[in-house]
C-alpha cells in the first residue's frame, strides 16, 4: 500500500506492506537510522520517536496508521546546531555505548517541553543497560535549566 | 493483506462485517507483539485510529462513556476522578511512550490474563460497549472473557466504548512486578467500595486464565460490613476481617507457575494487596466522612 | 577559561567530552545494526529447536524455492575447518550432525529481503533425532550421564588450590551452599554486522566486536583464508559486556557472501540476541570458613561448579577466576578449592563483567557476615581485620605487591552518609513496588548490606597479554596533529577518549585524531579483563614516547642540538629556550608502532594451584541499602554506595560512570536479572520477562574513589570496569537478608524467596 509520512518537516511518499512497523519504514526504506531497533516489543525505548509531540515506540506502531507529524532524533537540530538537550547529553556525558541514546533523547525532549514533574518516571521507559542513569537526569535538569533561562529572556 | 482505514463508525463496522477476520488496531501496542514476531498473520488489518468515534470520552446518562481509542496517558490526565481505579491501573501500564498510544479499548480487545486495565473495571463494575453492523450491545465486564487471550467479540464485532459508573466510594489498584518500572503483573488486583449500593467491587488480574472478579468474597466484606453497621457508622475495618477478605480474595483465583512467577507466590500476594487495597479504600471513605464533616 | 587552560584540557586527570558523543546524541553514529550497502542481502540463521539431538538430514528444497532466495547453507559448505572457540576450538560454525544446545546455528540463508530470509529458513526441513539432553549440571560428571561432547568427558576444567595444613580445624566453623542464577550481557545493540566479498576471494568484515583480532584468526580458520584475506573493521558497538568476546554472526555472514559474492547484512532480533551468544555462567558453590574465636580466618574451604553449557567459550578462564579469587580479598593461610566447569546441554556460557568472581562474591560475602554475627563482631571490622594489604600472600602464594585497601575501602563506604530513615507519610514512589502501589508502608523494613571484592586485571596464568598502537604525528594546516591507530574496541567505556587523552600529554598536541579500528594494525587484546585503559593504555604511551623519541633526534639533528625536550608544541632546549615550533620540525611524518605488554603471569600449579597467575588487582566496597516489603517480597534498592582503588583516575568522569554502570548490573543480578532455563529450553528470552533495571530502579550512589597508584602499570591505572558488578550484587543481597531476616542462599532474589 502506499503511505505518506511527514518526517522531520519533510514529506516522504512510500510503497510498504501493511505489516510494516514504523520503525522499519525509518529504519529500511527511508534511511534514518537515529531510532534503534533493541527489544521489537516495547520493552527498551530506543525506538523512541516522536508522533505528534508525543514519545511513542516506532517498533509498536503500524507506519500506515501514522498521520501526524514524525520527529526522530535527526530532525531536533536546528540552524546545524544540535538542540539543547543533545547539547546536554554529550555535556554530561549521559551515554557510554550510545545505543539507547537516540530514544533517551527523545523521551527527554518531551520531557523538557512538557515540563514534567517526575523526570526519572517519565524517563523509565528508557533501558539504559551501561546504566549511565545518573548522568541522563543530570543532562534533563541541565537541559531544563537551559529552557528556563531561555523562556526567561523572552 | 488488506489496510482498511475507515473514518467514522459505521464504516468501520461495515468493513469488520466484510471482513471477519480483520484484526482491529487502535494504539498497536498490543497488537503489534503479535505481528512482529508473526505470532500473527491477519488477512486484513483495521486502522480504527481515524473513527473520530472512539476518540473521546464523556458524560452519558450518568456513566463515564470511554471511547475505546482513548490512550492511557488521557485516562491518566483527565479521568482520575471519575475512573481513580482505573487511572491507577493506567499509570502501570507499560512505560510512558506505551500509555500514550494504548487504549483501554485495545488492552479489552487483547483479552490477556495480565491487561492491567481489567481488575480496575471489574472492581468498578464497568461494562462493555460492543458494536456490529447487526447492532450494540453492553457485556459487563465480568462476562466479557471467556479465556485466554478470548472473549465474547463475535467476528463482526468491535468494541466502542467502557461504560463506568462514576463511584460512589473510593478505589484502589494493586500490581505486582519485580522492577520498579515496565512490568507485566505478575498478579493484580482492583477493589472498589460502592457505598451508594453497599457492595464491593474486586477485579483479580494474572491470576487465572482469564481476569475475573472475586464475588464470593466480595460479598463476604459487604455482608460483613453490613452485619457491622460499618457502611453507616465508618468505623475502622477490622484487620481480622481484611485478612479474611484477602483469604477469599485468594481462594478465587487459579494461577499458575509461569517465569514471571510461581502459582503459591501469586496466590499469596492476591491476598496481601486484597487486604491492603480494602484497607486502604475504607480508610479513604472514612476520611471522606470525616472531610463532608 | 583562559587560553592556557584550554591548550591544557582534554589531558590526563581531564574528562574530556569523549569524541564520538556528539555523533551518538545526534543519531549519526553508524552502529553495526546502521550499516547498508546498496547491493546488500540479508543473511538470517537457522537454529535448533532441541538442545540435544542428531541431525538425520537437512532438507532445503522448499526452501530453495522461496523467490529472492540466494544462498542456503549448511556445515557441508564450510570450506575450512568448522571449528571456533576461544579456549578450545569445540564448536561448530555450524552444526555438523549433531546439536547441543537450543539455538544452534544448522542453517543460513541470504535473500533480498530479511523477511524473506525468514520465511525460507522456516521452509528449511530438519529431521531431527532427539537425544536426552544433559541439563543438570550438578551430575553432569556422574560415571552415567553422556557425554555432551562424543569425543571429551563433560569436564571442562578441574582447577584445585590446596595451601597450609591438608586438615585444618578451627573454633568457629560456618559453612553455607548458595546459588547463582543464568545472568545475561542484555547489550541494547543486538549481534549484526555487514560482510563486503572483495572479488578476490576474501572479504571485509564490519562487526561490533571485543576483540578483532581473536574473531579474526576464528573466521580465518573457518573459511580457509589467510589473514590478509579476512579484514576486520569494528563497527558501532551498541554494549558488550563480555557477550561480543565469542563470535556470532561473524563467520556465517562472510560464508555468505563469499557465497553469494554479495555484500551481507545479518542483525539478531532480541529473541534470537538471547540464543546468539554466551550468558554469565550459572554457579553452585559450597563454602567452609573457620576462624579464631576473634574473628582472623584460620582456614576456607569452597567447592564451586560452573556450567558451562554446550562449548567451553571462557569457561576456563572463568573456573581460573572462580578458583584463584573465589574466596575474596583476604588473608587466609590454609585453603581448600575445588572450582570446575562442565559441559551440558545448557546455553554456553561465557565472558560476562567480574566473570568467576561475581559468582563467588555473593558465597564468600554471605558466609563473612554469618561468621560476624557468630562471633558477635562487626560485618564490617570482620572483613577489615581479614582483608589484604600490600605485601600479603592471595591464596596461590601470590605476593599483592601494590595496594590492597580492603580495610580502608569497607570502612569509607561504612562511613558514608546513610539515607534519612523513613518518615511520615511517603511517596509510593519511593516504595518498594513504586507506582504500582504495592504498599503504602505496610511491611516496609530496611536493612543495610556490605560487601567487599577484589578481581585480576587483563588476562591471567601466562596468557601473552599485549596490545599494539601506531601513533603518527604529523603537521596538518600548519598545526601538529597526532593519529593514534589501536585495534582496541571502543564499546562504550571511553577507550578512544583515553588514547586521545594520552596522546595529548605525551605529544603536547591538541589534535588527536581516533583511527578507525580494524585489523590493518595489530591486536589490542580483548576489551575485557578492565584491560584497555591499563594495556592499550600502555601501548599508546609507549608509542607516544617512541615517536617523541623520534622527533627529538630528527630536530637534534636538524638543529644541531643536543638534550631537547618537548613542551607542549614546541621543541625546547636544556635551558629552557625555545629552539622550534614541533611543526617546524615536522617536515615529514613521524610513526612508531609498538607491541607493548604487562608484567607477565604464570600458570598456577595443577596439583596445588600455586603460582604468580594475576597481573594485578582491583578492588572495590559496596554498601546497600534497601526497603524491602517483606509481606510481598518486593524490594527498594535505596542507596548502594561504593568505594573503589582506582590506582589512578585518567579520566575520573568516566571512572565514575563504569562504577555506576557496573553496579547496576551487578545490582540486576541479585534482584531481577536471571535467564531461566527449564530442561535445556530458555523460558524467558525477551526484555518482557528477562528484566534490567530501569532508571526507576538506579539508586543513588554515592560514589568515592581511591587512588593508590599501581607502581607496575601504566601511569599508576588499575582495571575499574569490573569490580563494581563484583561487589555490589552481594551488598544487595545481604540488605535484603538484613532486612527480612532470611537465609536467602540464592540470586536472584525472588519476592517469593522472601515471602515463603
Amino acid at each position: 500500500m502506499d503511505i505518506t509520512l511527514e518526517v522531520n518537516g519533510e514529506t516522504r511518499h512510500l510503497s510498504i506492506d501493511p505489516r510494516v512497523t514504523l520503525l522499519d519504514a525509518l529504519r529500511e526504506r527511508l534511511g534514518i537510522t537515529g531510532p534503534k531497533k533493541g527489544c521489537d516489543r516495547g520493552q527498551c525505548g530506543a525506538c523512541t520517536v516522536h508522533v505528534d509531540g508525543r514519545p511513542v515506540l516506532a517498533c509498536l506502531t503500524l507506519a500506515a496508521t501514522v498521520r501526524e507529524p514524525v520527529r526522530t532524533v535527526e530532525g531536533l537540530a536546528a540552524d546545524g546546531r544540535p538542540h539543547p538537550v543533545q547539547q546536554a547529553f554529550a555535556e554530561q556525558d549521559a551515554l557510554q555505548c550510545g545505543f539507547c541514546t537516540s530514544g533517551q533523547v527523545m523521551s527527554a525532549v518531551a520531557a523538557v517541553e512538557q515540563e514534567v514533574a517526575d523526570v526519572r518516571e517519565f524517563m523509565s521507559g528508557n533501558l539504559c543497560r551501561c546504566a549511565a542513569y545518573p548522568n541522563i537526569v543530570a543532562a534533563v535538569e541541565q537541559a531544563r535549566s537551559t529552557k528556563e533561562s531561555a523562556d526567561a529572556r523572552v | 493483506m488488506d489496510f482498511l482505514a475507515p473514518t467514522s463508525w459505521a464504516e468501520a463496522l461495515e468493513c469488520k462485517a466484510a471482513h471477519p477476520d480483520a484484526v482491529a488496531i487502535a494504539g498497536g501496542t498490543d497488537v503489534m507483539v503479535e505481528l512482529n514476531f508473526d505470532h500473527r498473520r491477519p488477512p486484513a488489518l483495521l486502522d480504527l485510529n481515524r473513527v473520530p468515534e472512539l476518540a473521546d470520552w464523556a458524560l452519558d446518562d450518568g456513566r463515564v462513556r470511554l471511547g475505546a481509542g482513548v490512550p492511557y496517558v488521557r485516562v491518566i490526565s483527565e479521568l482520575g476522578h471519575l475512573l481513580p481505579g482505573l487511572a491507577m491501573a493506567a499509570r502501570t501500564v507499560g512505560s510512558p511512550q506505551i500509555r500514550n498510544r494504548g487504549t483501554v479499548g485495545g488492552n479489552l480487545g487483547a483479552a490477556s490474563p495480565a491487561g492491567d486495565s481489567h481488575p480496575a473495571l471489574l472492581a468498578a463494575f464497568a461494562s462493555v460497549e460492543i458494536g456490529s453492523v447487526r447492532g450494540t450491545r453492553e457485556v459487563p465486564v465480568a462476562e466479557f472473557f471467556t479465556g485466554v487471550k478470548r472473549s465474547v467479540l463475535e467476528p463482526d464485532e468491535l468494541i466502542s466504548a467502557v461504560l463506568v459508573t462514576p463511584p460512589s466510594g473510593p478505589q484502589q489498584f494493586s500490581k505486582i512486578g519485580t522492577r520498579n518500572a515496565m512490568v507485566i503483573a505478575v498478579s493484580a488486583f482492583g477493589f472498589a467500595l460502592h457505598p451508594d449500593t453497599r457492595t464491593v467491587g474486586t477485579g483479580i488480574g494474572s491470576a487465572a486464565p482469564t481476569p475475573r472478579p472475586a464475588p464470593e468474597a466480595a460479598a463476604f466484606l459487604a455482608g460483613e460490613l453490613e452485619a457491622a453497621g460499618l457502611w453507616s457508622s465508618r468505623g475502622a475495618l477490622p484487620a481480622t476481617l481484611a485478612t479474611e477478605f484477602g483469604r477469599r480474595v485468594r481462594d478465587a483465583a487459579a494461577p499458575i507457575d509461569d517465569v514471571r512467577g510461581s502459582a503459591a507466590y501469586r496466590s499469596h500476594a492476591l491476598s496481601v494487596m486484597a487486604r491492603r487495597t480494602a484497607t486502604w479504600a475504607w480508610d479513604a471513605y472514612r476520611d471522606e466522612n470525616r472531610s463532608a464533616a | 577559561m583562559t587560553s592556557t587552560e584550554t591548550r591544557m584540557a582534554g589531558r590526563l586527570g581531564d574528562s574530556p567530552l569523549r569524541p564520538d558523543g556528539t555523533l551518538k546524541v545526534t543519531g549519526e553514529f553508524a552502529y553495526s545494526s546502521d550499516l547498508w550497502h546498496d547491493d546488500m542481502v540479508w543473511g538470517v540463521t537457522l537454529r535448533s529447536p532441541h538442545p540435544s539431538a542428531r541431525i538425520r538430514a537437512i532438507d532445503l528444497t522448499d526452501a530453495l524455492r522461496v523467490p529472492g532466495v540466494s544462498a542456503i547453507l549448511t556445515a557441508k559448505d564450510v570450506p575450512g575447518e568448522n571449528a571456533v572457540g576461544l579456549e578450545h576450538l569445540d564448536t561448530p560454525a555450524l552444526a555438523d550432525g549433531v546439536v547441543r544446545y537450543q539455538g544452534e546455528p544448522v542453517a543460513l540463508v541470504a535473500a533480498d529481503h530479511p523477511e524473506t530470509a525468514r520465511r525460507a529458513a522456516a521452509r528449511i526441513v530438519v529431521d531431527y533425532e532427539v537425544l536426552p539432553a544433559v541439563t543438570d549440571p550438578r551430575t553432569a560428571l556422574d560415571p552415567d550421564t553422556p557425554w555432551v561432547h562424543a569425543d571429551h568427558d563433560n569436564l571442562v576444567r578441574d582447577l584445585r588450590i590446596r595451601r597450609g595444613d591438608p586438615s585444618p580445624t578451627a573454633p568457629v566453623v560456618v559453612s553455607l551452599d548458595f546459588e547463582v542464577g543464568m545472568q545475561d550481557q542484555a547489550f541494547l545493540g543486538p549481534e549484526s554486522g555487514l560482510a563486503v566479498p572483495d572479488g578476490e576471494g576474501g572479504v571485509d568484515l564490519y562487526v561490533a566486536t571485543q576483540w578483532l583480532h581473536v574473531d579474526q584468526g576464528q573466521v580465518c580458520r573457518v573459511l580457509g583464508l589467510p589473514p590478509e584475506q579476512v579484514r576486520l573493521t569494528l563497527a558501532g558497538v551498541g554494549g558488550a559486556f563480555g557477550g561480543r568476546e565469542d563470535l556470532s554472526m561473524h563467520v556465517h555472514a562472510c560464508l555468505l557472501a563469499l557465497h553469494t559474492g554479495k555484500p551481507v547484512k545479518m542483525s539478531y532480533a532480541r529473541d534470537e540476541s538471547f540464543f546468539g551468544h554466551v550468558h554469565r555462567h550459572p554457579a553452585w558453590l559450597r563454602y567452609e570458613f573457620g576462624a579464631r574465636e576473634t574473628g582472623e580466618l584460620v582456614y576456607a574451604k569452597a567447592d564451586i561448579l560452573f556450567d558451562g553449557g554446550a562449548y567451553a567459550s571462557s569457561t576456563p578462564a572463568v573456573v581460573g577466576n572462580g578458583g584463584t579469587l573465589g574466596l575474596g580479598p583476604y588473608r587466609i593461610p590454609n585453603v581448600h578449592v575445588d572450582a570446575r566447569g562442565v559441559y551440558t546441554n545448557n546455553p554456553t556460557c561465557g565472558a560476562m563483567r567480574g566473570f568467576g568472581c561475581v559468582q563467588a562474591a555473593f558465597a564468600h560475602e554471605a558466609l563473612m557476615d554469618e561468621l560476624a554475627d557468630r562471633i558477635g563482631m562487626d560485618r564490617v571490622e570482620i572483613r577489615a581485620l581479614n582483608g589484604m594489604v600490600e605485601g600479603d600472600l592471595t591464596i596461590t602464594g601470590q605476593v599483592v605487591d601494590s595496594a590492597a585497601p580492603v580495610a580502608e575501602l569497607i570502612r569509607t563506604v561504612r562511613d558514608l552518609p546513610l539515607p534519612a530513615e523513613p518518615a511520615g507519610e511517603r511517596d509510593i514512589r519511593e516504595l518498594p513496588g513504586g507506582a504500582s502501589n504495592t504498599t503504602h508502608g505496610e511491611g516496609v523494613r530496611r536493612g543495610i548490606g556490605y560487601a567487599v571484592t577484589y578481581k585480576n586485571v587483563g588476562f591471567s596464568e601466562g596468557f601473552d597479554d599485549y596490545s599494539t598502537a601506531r601513533v603518527r604525528l604529523e603537521v596538518v594546516g600548519g598545526e601538529p596533529v597526532a593519529t593514534v591507530h589501536t585495534a582496541a574496541a571502543e564499546v562504550g567505556q571511553g577507550l578512544i577518549t583515553i588514547e586521545q587523552q594520552i596522546c595529548r600529554t605525551e605529544l603536547g598536541v591538541e589534535q588527536v585524531v581516533v583511527h578507525p579500528k580494524d585489523t590493518t594494525v595489530g591486536s589490542g587484546g580483548s576489551t575485557s579483563a578492565s584491560r584497555q585503559t591499563y594495556v592499550t593504555g600502555g601501548a599508546v604511551k609507549a608509542a607516544c614516547e617512541a615517536v617523541r623519541a623520534s622527533v627529538l633526534r630528527r630536530a637534534s639533528e636538524a638543529l644541531g642540538r643536543a638534550e631537547l625536550r618537548l613542551d607542549g608544541e614546541k621543541i625546547v632546549a636544556a635551558g629552557g629556550e625555545v629552539v622550534a615550533s614541533l611543526a617546524e620540525v615536522l617536515t615529514d611524518p613521524v610513526e612508531e608502532t609498538v607491541e607493548w605488554r604487562h608484567r607477565p603471569t604464570y600458570p598456577i600449579d595443577p596439583e596445588t594451584g600455586q603460582g604468580n597467575a594475576h597481573v594485578q588487582y582491583a578492588f572495590s566496597a559496596h554498601r546497600a541499602v534497601v526497603d524491602v516489603d517483606v509481606e510481598l517480597g518486593l524490594v527498594k534498592v535505596v542507596a548502594l554506595d561504593t568505594a573503589q582503588d582506582v590506582g589512578r583516575a585518567l579520566n575520573p568522569d568516566a571512572v565514575v560512570g563504569q562504577i555506576q554502570g557496573g553496579s547496576a548490573q551487578g545490582m540486576g543480578l541479585a534482584l531481577m536479572e536471571e535467564i531461566v532455563v527449564q530442561d535445556g529450553i530458555v523460558k524467558n528470552p525477551s526484555f518482557t520477562d528477562y528484566l534490567i533495571p530501569t532508571i526507576l530502579d538506579m539508586p543513588p550512589m554515592q560514589v568515592k574513589v581511591l587512588e593508590y597508584a599501581d607502581p607496575h602499570a601504566p601511569y599508576g591505572v588499575r582495571g575499574v570496569g569490573e569490580p563494581p558488578t563484583i561487589s555490589s550484587g552481594p551488598a544487595v543481597a545481604a540488605a535484603i537478608r538484613a532486612a527480612t531476616g532470611k537465609p536467602l542462599r540464592r540470586v536472584p532474589v525472588r519476592p517469593e524467596h522472601i515471602t515463603f
